[in-house]
C-alpha cells in the first residue's frame, strides 16, 4: 500500500480497522433497524420541543383563562384545557421540558454511579467486592417508594430531589450490571499491564476499564431514560414530585384530571399518552441499540 | 443441597439487618415526629409537657441505640409491637392489606401468565414476522404506559361506554367473590399489562436461545412432533428465566403498587406505606419495610433454589 495523501491513509486505516464515520454508522443504524430509528426520531421531536417549549407552546403553561375553563378541544385549544383554563396542549410541551430533564439526569447520574461502583467492586475483589455486593443487595431489597418517600420526606419536593429520589434506586441495579462485564475485563492483559506499569487504581478504573463497559453502559442508560419518566410521572402524581404550577405529565393526571374524567376526559387522556409516546420511543431506541451493540445478538 | 439452601437461608440475615438499620435510622432523619403531628392538627400550640409524656408513651425519649435494640429484640421473636398512630397491634393493621395486595398481587400474574406466554413463544418461532413486529410492539407498548393511567383509562371507559362504575368499596373474596372480582379485575388488568410485556420480552429471548440448541436440533432430526419438540424440550428449557421475572415482579406488586392502588381507592399495602410515612409512625413503616424487604429476598432465595431443581447443570457451591 503506497503511502498517499493524509486524508487517503486515514481512508485506509478506516477501511483496515472496520470504522467507519459516524454518520455512516447512523445511516446504517436507520436502514438495518427502523423501528430503533424512529423511536430516535420520536425522542429528538421530544427534545427539541421540550428545550423550544417557550417558542413552540400556544399559550402560556400557568396562565388560567376562567371564561375557558374545561373547554373541548377545539380550533383555539387543540387538546382542551383544564380545570382552571391553562391549555392542555401547551402544558404537554412544557411537561416534555420536565420529562427530559429528569429522564436524563437521572438515567446519567444512576448508570454513570452504578458503572463506576460496579466497576471499582469487580477490580479490587475479594472483601471489598463481597462488602459492595451485600450493600447493594440491601439496597434493591430496600423498597423504592420508601426511599423515594424519605427523600422527599428530607429534602423536600422538587425537580432536584425528584432526580436524587429515582437515580439512588437505579445505582444498585447498574452497578450488578457493570460488575458482570467488569469481571471479565479484569482479566485482560491491559489490566496487568498497567497494573505493572505502577499506575494508581482510580486511573486503571476509569481510564482503562470504565471505557470497556460502554456497550452495557449504554444499553442501562437508554433503559434508565424510560423508567425515570414513569417513576417521575407516578412521583408527581402522588404529589411527592414536581409540584404546581410546574407543567409535568404525571402531574397534569393529579386531582382534577380524574375528578372532571367524564365531563373532561381530554385532561386525562392526553398527558397519558404524552408519557407513553415518550417512554415508548425510549425503549424502542433503547432495544435497537442493544441489538446492535451486544455482540452475542449480533452474533446470530 | 441442605448444606446450599441453609447457607443461602443464612445470607439473607445481614442483608435483612442492613434493611432494618437502613430504614431505622432513614425515618429518624426525616424530620418531624408523630407526636408534633398528631398535636398540631389539635392546636394551634401544644404544651411542651403534653408532648413530652406523649413521647415518653411512645418510647421516643430514650436513646435511639436503646430504641433499635428494643426493636430488634422484638423482631427476633417476630414481635412487631404496636402502630403508633392508632396503638393497635401491627399484625392486625397489616393483615387485611396484606391480603389485598396479595390478592391483587397473584391476579396480576395470572394474567401476565395468560398474555405472556402464547404471546412470547409465537414471536420467537415466527422471529423477524410481521407477527413477531406486533407482538414486540405491544410489550414494549406495555412497559412504557404508566399502569395507574391505564387504570384510569380503563375506568373512564366503562364510565363512558357502559355508564357503570367499577365498586370502589373493597369487599373480601370470601364475603363476596363477585363483588371482590368486579373491583380487582380492573387494577389486575391494569398491572397485569406492564406485567406481562416484561415476561413476554422474557419468553421470546429465552425460546429464542434455547432454539438453537443442538438438542433441538436433535430433536427435529429423529423426526419428533413439532408440538412435542416446542412444548417438552423448548418451553420447559426457556421458562427458567421467564420463572426468574414473573417471580421478582410478582415481589415488586406485594407493597410496589402505591399509585394504582391510589386510582381504584383500593387500600392495599402501599397505601398503607404512604399513610406510615406520612404520620412518622415508625413502628408500622419498619415493620412494613422489613416485610417487603423479606419477601423480595424470599423471593429470590426461591428463585435461585428453582434454578439449581430444575437446571442438573447449575451445581451447588
Amino acid at each position: 500500500m503506497a503511502i498517499g495523501r493524509p486524508a487517503e491513509a486515514a481512508a485506509d486505516i478506516r477501511e483496515a480497522t472496520g470504522r467507519r464515520g459516524w454518520l455512516a454508522t447512523m445511516v446504517e443504524f436507520c436502514r438495518e433497524r427502523p423501528l430503533g430509528a424512529i423511536g430516535a426520531a420520536v425522542v429528538v421531536v421530544n427534545i427539541v420541543v421540550g428545550l423550544g417549549a417557550n417558542v413552540i407552546a400556544p399559550y402560556d403553561p400557568v396562565a388560567t383563562d376562567y371564561g375557558a375553563m374545561l373547554a373541548r378541544p377545539s380550533t383555539a385549544h387543540w387538546l382542551g384545557t383544564d380545570a382552571f383554563g391553562r391549555d392542555v396542549l401547551s402544558r404537554i410541551i412544557y411537561g416534555s421540558r420536565t420529562a427530559m430533564l429528569v429522564g436524563f439526569a437521572c438515567a446519567f447520574f444512576g448508570a454513570t454511579a452504578g458503572a463506576v461502583i460496579g466497576v471499582a467492586s469487580a477490580y479490587f475483589a475479594g472483601k471489598v467486592d463481597l462488602l459492595v455486593q451485600r450493600v447493594m443487595d440491601i439496597f434493591l431489597a430496600f423498597p423504592l417508594i420508601i426511599l423515594a418517600l424519605a427523600v422527599v420526606s428530607i429534602l423536600g419536593t422538587g425537580i432536584g430531589n425528584v432526580i436524587i429520589a429515582i437515580a439512588i434506586p437505579m445505582i444498585p441495579r447498574a452497578a450488578l450490571v457493570a460488575r458482570s462485564s467488569a469481571l471479565a475485563i479484569r482479566e485482560m492483559p491491559y489490566v496487568d499491564a498497567a497494573r505493572a506499569a505502577g499506575f494508581r487504581h482510580r486511573r486503571i478504573i476509569l481510564r482503562h476499564m470504565l471505557p470497556n463497559v460502554m456497550a452495557p453502559y449504554l444499553i442501562m442508560l437508554t433503559a434508565f431514560l424510560g423508567q425515570a419518566i414513569l417513576a417521575e410521572a407516578s412521583l408527581s402524581f402522588l404529589g411527592l414530585g414536581v409540584s404546581e404550577p410546574i407543567p409535568a405529565w404525571g402531574l397534569m393526571l393529579r386531582g382534577a384530571a380524574v375528578q372532571f374524567a367524564e365531563s373532561a376526559p381530554w385532561m386525562a387522556i392526553f398527558p397519558g399518552v404524552a408519557i407513553s409516546l415518550a417512554v415508548f420511543a425510549f425503549n424502542l431506541f433503547g432495544d435497537s441499540l442493544r441489538d446492535a451493540l451486544d455482540p452475542r445478538l449480533r452474533a446470530q | 443441597m441442605t448444606k446450599y439452601i441453609v447457607k443461602r437461608l443464612l445470607l439473607m440475615i445481614p442483608t435483612l439487618l442492613g434493611v432494618a438499620v437502613l430504614i431505622f435510622f432513614l425515618m429518624r432523619i426525616v424530620p418531624g415526629d408523630i407526636v408534633e403531628l398528631r398535636f398540631a392538627g389539635e392546636s394551634s400550640y401544644a404544651q411542651k409537657e403534653t408532648l413530652d409524656t406523649e413521647r415518653a408513651r411512645l418510647g421516643l425519649d430514650k436513646p435511639i441505640w436503646r430504641q433499635f435494640v428494643e426493636w430488634m429484640g422484638g423482631l427476633v421473636r417476630l414481635d412487631f409491637g404496636t402502630s403508633m398512630w392508632t396503638g393497635a397491634p401491627i399484625t392486625e393493621e397489616i393483615r387485611l392489606r396484606f391480603a389485598l395486595s396479595l390478592q391483587l398481587a397473584i391476579m396480576a400474574t395470572i394474567v401476565a401468565i395468560v398474555l405472556a406466554i402464547p404471546l412470547g413463544v409465537i414471536a420467537a418461532l415466527r422471529q423477524d414476522t410481521w407477527v413477531d413486529y406486533v407482538v414486540r410492539i405491544i410489550s414494549i407498548a406495555g412497559l412504557a404506559t404508566p399502569s395507574f393511567w391505564l387504570g384510569i383509562v380503563f375506568i373512564l371507559g366503562l364510565l363512558i361506554v357502559f355508564k357503570w362504575l367499577p365498586p370502589m368499596v373493597y369487599t373480601p373474596f370470601w364475603v363476596d367473590p363477585v363483588q371482590n372480582l368486579a373491583q380487582l379485575i380492573w387494577p389486575a388488568l391494569a398491572v397485569g399489562y406492564r406485567y406481562s410485556a416484561v415476561a413476554t420480552r422474557m419468553t421470546r429471548s429465552a425460546m429464542l436461545e434455547v432454539l438453537r440448541e443442538d438438542y433441538i436440533r436433535t430433536a427435529r432430526a429423529k423426526g419428533l412432533w413439532e408440538k412435542l419438540i416446542l412444548s417438552r424440550h423448548a418451553l420447559k428449557n426457556a421458562m427458567l428465566p421467564v420463572l426468574t421475572v414473573i417471580a421478582l415482579e410478582f415481589a415488586f406488586l406485594i407493597g410496589g403498587l402505591v399509585v394504582t392502588e391510589q386510582v381504584f381507592n383500593l387500600n392495599g399495602l402501599g397505601m398503607l406505606f404512604v399513610e406510615a410515612v406520612a404520620h412518622r409512625d415508625y413502628t408500622l413503616t419498619q415493620a412494613l419495610v422489613m416485610l417487603v424487604a423479606f419477601v423480595f429476598i424470599f423471593v429470590n432465595f426461591l428463585v435461585d433454589l428453582a434454578y439449581a431443581w430444575l437446571d442438573p447443570r447449575i451445581r451447588f457451591r
